[in-house]
């Protein structure tokens, strides 16, 4: 059993809210180490409070399991994922399904005046005409735009 | 008691208790967008709550659900100010402008600890606390001229310097044993052998 296997086994564990993205997708995967014949992985949540969060640690380490070795999931609470974690690949796929991917990470936090700026593109007509209709939106990792060229509403990945 | 597990208790009870209620605007705040954000902001702080409680259990040698319902109102050590029902849309945003200015600051020296791991917690929360900070912001700014607002904000602001400071804490108001009842009511109902 080697580490690269249990990665490629991770990236078949789909995110439970949004599953066009993997769990290796959305960059939430920290690390992983064999040793032994067990695998230990590590795992950051994306919002502390994500209801999926157990879903996706059992669902992690069912898919490890299946590969024959014993699997650990450790939940870890610290600032290391953040949104400029999910992999290009994975932006993409956010774009295709209509979600429009978060911008990157700055060194000053966000504030209400970027967000209410032209700076995010709409995923379906790619116009930046789009507003800011509410900070908040059905999960706590998105916020919701409206776009006025294609008067298309749709969600705007947090930058965390 | 050890003194980094009071300080878990006391800030993971605010947390916990201001996502209640913070959560009893859901389904009747008085637009939708407001619906969705005080239902999205009441489960980021249960989030939060989970996550400190989590660092308090391993420390007590506990668990996050026991350290969030299983203990008697009087043992909790949130402050007053997340205790309060509000059941007026001018009361819950002054609560909401003064507590996340308080704990934004109060995140501030968190983050600036030794002790790491809180320091690595206070910068995730921290992080999704921007948010609310501009929501809170927002608000403010709508009425920050209407005197329905600014008379809230004078009832309340006595009540948030013990969100900075514990050691400023004593006594619950009646209202926290009320939502007690309710928060704990599912655990306290559990036939025996439930395990979760």
């Amino acid at each position: 059993m080697t580490e690269a296997q249990v990665w490629a086994a991770l990236a078949e564990v789909p995110d439970p809210e949004i599953p066009v993205v993997s769990v290796v997708d959305l960059g939430v995967v920290r690390d992983v180490k064999v040793e032994n014949g067990r695998a230990h992985v590590e795992f950051t949540p994306t919002f502390l409070g994500c209801p999926a969060l157990e879903v996706m640690r059992d669902q992690m380490a069912a898919s490890v399991a299946a590969l024959g070795v014993e699997a650990e999931v450790e939940v870890v609470l610290d600032d290391s994922w953040s949104t400029d974690r999910i992999t290009g690949e994975g932006r993409e796929k956010l774009r295709a399904a209509g979600f429009s991917p978060p911008a990157p990470r700055e060194a000053a936090t966000p504030t209400l005046v970027q967000l209410e700026s032209n700076g995010f593109r709409c995923p379906y007509c790619g116009s930046r005409d789009t507003s800011l209709e509410n900070i908040f939106g059905p999960t706590p990792c998105r916020s919701l735009r409206y776009c006025r060229s294609c008067k298309q509403p749709f969600e705007q990945f947090k930058t965390i | 008691m050890s003194e980094r597990a009071q300080l878990l208790l006391a800030i993971a009870d605010d947390e916990l208790v201001l996502g209640w209620r913070d959560s009893e605007w859901t389904g009747i705040a008085p637009f939708l967008e407001e619906d969705v954000a005080f239902s999205s902001i009441a489960q980021n702080e249960i989030g939060h709550a989970r996550a400190l409680y989590e660092l308090a259990a391993r420390d007590l040698g506990t668990t996050a659900d026991e350290l969030a319902f299983d203990r008697k109102p009087e043992e909790y050590r949130c402050a007053q100010l997340v205790e309060l029902r509000l059941p007026d849309w001018e009361r819950t945003i002054a609560r909401h402008y003064l507590y996340e200015a308080a704990d934004a600051d109060r995140l501030g020296r968190l983050k600036a600890s030794d002790d790491e791991e809180l320091a690595g917690l206070a910068a995730k929360i921290d992080r999704e606390e921007v948010y609310h900070r501009m929501h809170a912001e927002m608000w403010f700014d709508r009425l920050k001229d209407e005197p329905r607002f600014t008379a809230a904000l004078e009832e309340l602001r006595p009540l948030v310097d013990a969100i900075s400071d514990p050691g400023l804490r004593s006594g619950h108001t009646p209202e926290l044993a009320e939502l007690w009842e309710v928060m704990t009511e599912v655990r306290r109902s559990q036939p025996p052998g439930t395990t979760w």
